[in-house]
């Protein structure tokens, strides 16, 4: 009996704690975003943020992308010989990358490089007492430090997705073509038949929330890093693991609001 | 009028980190134009003070007045702009790594748009000057710098915006003593150029002295004396002369075993 109620008041604590966090996490976002709206703006921190996701994300996105285009190929071609439907390779590929895979591999890899990155360095402002040292020079840290940051991941994952999305029927055309045995023009005519706009459209929604909450999470894990080197190592797991988790879970929200037709 | 305010007062300030009691009703005045130096052991909640007084940390109770107004009245913007008139000299700098020094030492009158970027370069320069460096140091990195450079840097950039208040945490802590003497030097002379009031936190006694006109002991919580910096080392106080001459015996007994 006892035994139970430990562990009922436990779950209860666990869930509460998980409550509270997601509180303070929109509370944290919410000021952030209304730093976006009032005065000054912080354009050059903007870019310097932008050109760090965008730009320097760019090679792990398009590696990804393109073994993944080629993989999606191999595979849908080796399952779907068995029921004679090998025809249907290029739109297998090019709906599971726009929709799925483009947003949420892009999603994971800036999770990797750019949730880790931000959380290091807040954390390593905080700890320094730099995120004070702000403050004390007519400056909001919040303002100068998470809203560029957010506003530059929610732009910048979109554009790195439109690039994924490309290479990523490409891959699979390089190997629909000179693996596959399938004639350039006819594959890329499936690939473009069936495809409708709504199927990207949806994948850049996707990767617009992905980037908002990667680059949220990367700041709110450094923002309230604990002490020491240890608390900044533990900020930055913190950063990637909640945000993969966030990227995976909102895909799924995401699909089922948007193809519950 | 300045004689009779307090630029600063605290009274009754008290602030527990979880069960740990860190300041037990601080009360102390520190009067205009004047230099105050606190003293206290590693860990007493020194700078705990100092982030109250700036805002930076909540107290749980307890009043704190700037130039006679209690600035947990104030509204955000009031406060702003009570802090835009305090320049703080960090424990360890906590300068921008990525930014480079003129960057530093200029960050307040850029955010306060009193610059422009062309004319910061000229004006960190300027500024660097009068602690002592060379204005080239202002195109190196932070993580470039030795740890007095640094310091003077920190220097540089709280008195950059010619503040009324300062604040030096530690100013001398980790430098050599010749070093030590020079940034004490430097903080006496920007303190009395700019008129300001200064507070700094030293557990440094011939520091102290150098830099001090009134200084306080701070204890378990509370202020235990106050006095005259010259008097230091020679109060009559038990507990700030044991701490004053270094000695292991006295009424302060280091808790090691708790
Ligand atoms: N943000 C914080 N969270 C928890 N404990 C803190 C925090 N800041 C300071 N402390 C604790 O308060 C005590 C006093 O710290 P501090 O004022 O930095 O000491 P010092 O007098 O050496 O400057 C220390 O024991 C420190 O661990
Ligand atoms: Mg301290």
């Amino acid at each position: 009996m006892d035994r139970a109620l430990d562990l009922t008041a436990g779950l209860g604590r666990f869930v509460l704690a998980m409550l509270r966090g997601a509180g303070a996490v929109a509370l944290f976002a919410a000021e952030a975003i209304s730093h976006l709206v009032r005065p000054p703006f912080y354009g050059r921190l903007f870019l310097k943020a932008f050109v760090e996701i965008a730009w320097f994300s760019l090679p792990v996105v398009a590696l990804t992308a393109v073994f993944t285009g080629m993989v999606l190929a191999l595979q849908s071609y080796t399952g779907f010989a068995r029921f004679n439907a090998e025809g249907a390779v290029a739109n297998v590929v090019v709906l599971s990358i726009t929709r799925e895979l483009g947003p949420v591999l892009a999603g994971l890899m800036v999770a990797g490089r750019i949730g880790a990155a931000f959380a290091a360095e807040i954390g390593t402002m905080r700890v320094t007492d730099q995120i004070d040292a702000l403050t004390t020079l007519s400056t909001n840290p919040m303002k100068y430090l998470v809203a560029p940051r957010l506003l530059a991941g929610t732009i910048a994952l979109p554009l790195l997705v439109v690039v994924a999305n490309t290479l990523g029927v490409m891959g699979g055309w390089i190997i629909g073509t000179q693996q596959l045995g399938f004639a350039s023009g006819a594959y890329l005519k499936a690939t473009f038949d069936f495809l409708q706009a709504w199927d990207v459209i949806s994948g850049l929604i996707k990767a617009a929330v992905f980037g908002f909450i990667v680059t949220l999470m990367g700041c709110w894990c450094g923002y309230n890093s604990g002490g020491g080197a240890q608390g900044v190592g533990r900020a930055t797991t913190a950063a990637v693991v909640s945000s993969s988790i966030l990227i995976l879970a909102s895909d799924y929200l995401l699909t089922a609001v948007m193809f519950s037709r | 009028m300045s004689g009779d305010i307090p630029k600063i007062r605290l009274r009754g300030l008290s602030k527990s980190f979880g069960p740990k009691v860190v300041l037990d009703g601080v009360d102390l005045d520190i009067r205009a134009g004047h230099s105050m130096v606190i003293l206290g052991g590693s860990g007493s909640g020194k700078s705990v003070t100092l982030k109250c007084i700036l805002g930076l940390i909540t107290p749980d109770a307890g009043l704190i007045e700037i130039d006679g107004r209690d600035v947990a009245a104030m509204t955000r913007r009031e406060r702003e702009a009570v802090n835009d008139r305090i320049g703080m000299l960090f424990q360890n700098g906590a300068l921008f790594d990525s930014l480079p020094v003129w960057e530093n030492v200029c960050f307040k009158l850029l955010a306060q748009r009193r610059i422009t970027r062309r004319a910061a370069r000229d004006k960190a320069a300027e500024v660097l000057a009068q602690v002592g460096l060379a204005a080239s140091v202002g195109d190196l990195s932070p993580a470039e710098l030795s740890g007095g450079m640094q310091k003077r840097v920190g220097l540089a950039r709280a008195i950059a915006a010619e503040p009324d208040i300062i604040f030096f945490d530690e100013p001398t802590t980790g430098l050599d003593p010749i070093m030590g003497a020079v940034i004490d030097g430097l903080i006496v002379d920007c303190v009395k150029r700019l008129g300001a009031t200064a507070v700094s936190i030293t557990h440094d006694m011939a520091s102290a002295r150098r830099i001090g006109d009134d200084a306080a002991m701070i204890h378990k919580g509370r202020i235990v004396w106050r006095g005259a910096a010259a008097t230091l080392g020679d109060t009559g106080n038990a507990l700030v002369d044991q701490f004053a001459r270094g000695e292991r015996e006295g009424p302060i007994q280091m808790e090691l075993r708790k």
